[in-house]
């Protein structure tokens, strides 16, 4: 019923920006000016590096498989306005309890693998709807409140798997299991899993020399169709009007917290599966460590592929994991070659990851700060 | 049913009682009730409190300048200051140069203040011409732009002049250490300082006097002009404005006071920890300096130095006394830490969501 009332909201930018061809262009410009810059600094390191390029490309394949589909569930939140969703942690976390359960029950292969993604789903459902919850009593600071749940949710985490496992939570499992009997070990081993989506379909047919990972471009290209699929539906059109404008949204009759709330939990959702297909990938999992730099990873990423804080697409996501993961694979190697430290490398890594979001976000701030005292003149 | 409301009134008209209730805030008396049942736990279990009142005490004075720095912007409502390894590095660069001379004793100390301080006012003034232009949003960007001076200085650790071979990579010959001990230079020696014995519990007299006279002249600071000035810019921004306070000085002011406070703090604590920590090693610094002052009642809104000082004093005697309890209690296992994060956390996404309310 509200539909016809918000679309028209969305279509003047569009409209707008096709008519003056020469704004358009400058928008196009003014979008594209981060990934350049960092596809800029990728052929650089590229070329200092000296790397053989079958070797860049393998990596490549390798690294996209295993983080698009984490980069891609940070797009809806950003939809409906909630900002980069660091809350995906905790997905990553719902689904790392997921993966504990069928490691413990050793059921393995594709079908371990797809109950692990099944297990996840109401664990993620209701982390997300508690993220939600919260978030939603913090609006305007949604992301310094969704770093910080990650963090706390992370003791909440150790807490279950450290302490409450052997204790008020009965298991026994001595391969899974620290020696006292109480808590996991650090790492477990997934090779019952291991690759289990990557192999699931057509293992055997190769690309010229590169091994494809089939059937994860399959739930990625599946997760793509399903994004673009979903800001047309009446839900996706109610979170790009709540994105746009919260006050307007409420009064033209949406129940903005509702809609807040699905986006989290739907990427939430998403979080948990993205961690499913990169643990299936690595093969091995850090039981405290695994998840907590997934969020300012992804993040980072889709900053790099041109995201903004307000505006984000399919296109970002890929663009991005593409161009910040070669930076991943080139940087220490151009470090070591440059300056003879291969650490450099490493530390420029670090440092482009957190800076190209703290530039992002204050790029950011400050537009809106601009636009606000611009809109007050007029 | 009318019965039942007449006696909850009378439960709740002692107004005095729900007053200090609401002044005490529930965090805290949770937080405290924790502590005194730790206290209580641990005298059941017989273990030596003096020892753990002595590691108290020196842990209170070694992170109270961490953060005192938040009260600065807390007050003027530039909110916490997620970037307080800004100026921690500072006070790590002050340290470096201090020990490239071979300085020792206070003059080591003192010469390490001296040198941080100029590089904590400058890169507090850039710190908060930025902060400016990201009003609304300066946490989530003091975060990050902490995060990115942190790795930006592990370049310049591996890459700077330091010829000193006590604290250069002995191999190559280029590029600081990951920790220095101080143990030649100045290690401890605020903590010992007229350090005297009280009931067996060591009270590191010069550490806690060092703490207080900042407190004490912060609390002198906020009755001043300038200081009455970036109360009122914190309280109501527009009021402070419209009569005559230059608002946006004030928050300057404000940033650059509490970068130089985390510089000092830097220094005050690895002469207290003993070692100089660099690198990676200062990335999460802020976090419990964030949580201790908003355990002591401070808000978004509104901090005193008295919720620093009690900030400080309950969680530090908190992290302290909670893994040595814990591990007798448990056998082994360590909750510490994860108390650690559930708490620190908790507070601040307890402070994060409720000033949208008030």
């Amino acid at each position: 019923m509200n539909e016809p009332k918000i679309t028209p909201q969305t279509l003047p930018e569009k409209t707008a920006g096709q008519v003056k061809t020469g704004k358009k262009f400058e928008g196009i410009m003014g979008e594209l000016y981060v990934p350049l810059f960092f596809a800029v600094l990728c052929l650089l390191g590229i070329v200092a590096a000296g790397l053989n390029p079958r070797f860049l490309l393998n990596e490549i394949i390798i690294r996209l498989a295993r983080n698009s589909f984490l980069v891609l569930s940070l797009i809806i939140p950003v939809i409906a306005g909630l900002g980069l969703n660091f809350g995906i942690v905790i997905g990553a976390m719902s689904g790392q309890a997921a993966l504990i359960i069928i490691t413990h029950l050793e059921i393995g292969g594709l079908p371990g693998f797809l109950l692990a993604a099944l297990i996840s789903v109401p664990f993620a459902l209701i982390t997300g709807y508690l993220t939600g919850l919260v978030l939603n009593r913090a609006k305007g600071r949604e992301m310094v409140t969704g770093y910080i749940l990650g963090f706390f949710a992370n003791g909440v985490y150790q807490l279950i798997f450290l302490v409450l496992v052997g204790t008020l939570i009965p298991m026994s499992n001595p391969k899974m299991m620290l020696s006292s009997g109480i808590g996991l070990r650090n790492t477990i081993d997934l090779i019952a899993i291991n690759k289990a989506l990557d192999n699931a379909l057509l293992s055997s047919v190769r690309l010229g020399a590169f091994k494809i990972p089939w059937a994860t471009f399959l739930a990625i290209g599946l997760l793509c169709l399903f994004t673009s699929y979903f800001t047309k539906t009446k839900l996706g059109q109610q979170m790009r009007a709540v994105g746009q404008d919260r006050h307007i949204a409420a009064v033209s009759g949406i129940n903005v917290d509702r809609i807040r709330l699905i986006a989290i939990m739907i990427s939430t959702v998403l979080g948990a599966w993205g961690q499913l297909i990169y643990l299936q990938n690595i093969g091995t999992f850090n039981t405290y460590n695994s998840h907590e730099q997934v969020g300012m990873f992804s993040i980072a990423a889709i900053l790099i592929g041109g995201a903004s804080i307000s505006k984000a697409t399919i296109w970002n996501a890929l663009v991005g994991v593409l161009l910040f993961h070669t930076l991943f694979v080139v940087s220490p190697l151009a470090g070591q070659r440059i300056l003879g430290i291969p650490q450099v490398g490493e530390y420029f890594r670090s440092f482009l990851a957190y800076g190209i979001i703290a530039v992002a976000l204050a790029l950011h701030a400050w537009q809106t700060k601009k636009k606000a005292a611009s809109r007050e003149k007029e | 049913m009318e019965l039942n409301m007449s006696k909850i009134k009378r439960l709740c008209s002692p107004d005095h009682l729900r007053n200090f209730y609401e002044k005490f805030g529930l965090p805290r008396l949770i937080i405290s009730l924790f502590l005194l049942g730790l206290f209580i736990l641990a005298f059941i279990m017989k273990m030596d409190l003096t020892i753990l009142l002595s590691a108290s005490l020196d842990r209170i004075g070694m992170n109270g300048l961490l953060v005192l720095a938040m009260l600065p912007t807390l007050v003027t409502g530039v909110g916490l200051n997620f970037g307080l390894p800004v100026g921690f590095v500072c006070g790590l660069v002050g340290g470096v140069i201090s020990l490239e001379y071979n300085l020792t004793g206070f003059t080591g100390l003192f010469t390490a203040m001296l040198c941080a301080l100029p590089l904590a006012i400058l890169t507090g003034y850039l710190y908060a011409a930025l902060l400016e232009r990201v009003r609304g949003q300066e946490m989530m960007v003091g975060t990050y732009v902490g995060f990115a001076v942190v790795a930006g200085m592990c370049i310049f650790w591996l890459t700077a002049p330091f010829r000193n071979p006590s604290m250069v990579w002995a191999i190559g010959g280029t590029g600081v250490r990951v920790t220095i001990t101080l143990y030649e230079h100045y290690s401890r020696i605020l903590n010992d300082f007229l350090a005297f014995k009280l009931f067996g519990v060591t009270i590191p007299t010069g550490l806690l006097l060092f703490f207080g006279f900042f407190c004490w002249l912060a609390h002198l600071f906020f009755r001043t002009r300038t200081g009455m000035a970036m109360v009122a810019t914190g309280a109501n921004p527009m009021y402070a404005m419209s009569s005559g306070i230059n608002v946006r000085r004030m928050r300057y002011i404000s940033v650059m006071l509490s970068n130089t406070l985390a510089a000092i703090g830097a220094i005050v604590y690895a002469q207290s920890y003993g070692f100089l920590q660099l690198y990676t090693a200062p990335l999460y610094m802020a976090f419990p300096a964030v949580a201790a002052a908003l355990i002591g009642g401070a808000t978004l809104k509104k901090a005193t130095v008295g919720h620093i000082i009690i900030g400080v004093v309950l969680f530090q005697t908190l992290l302290t006394i909670a893994l040595p309890i814990t591990q007798t209690v448990l056998q082994g296992t360590d909750i510490s830490e994860i108390a650690r994060m559930i708490i620190s956390n908790g507070m601040i996404l307890y402070a994060l969501t409720r000033t949208e309310r008030g």
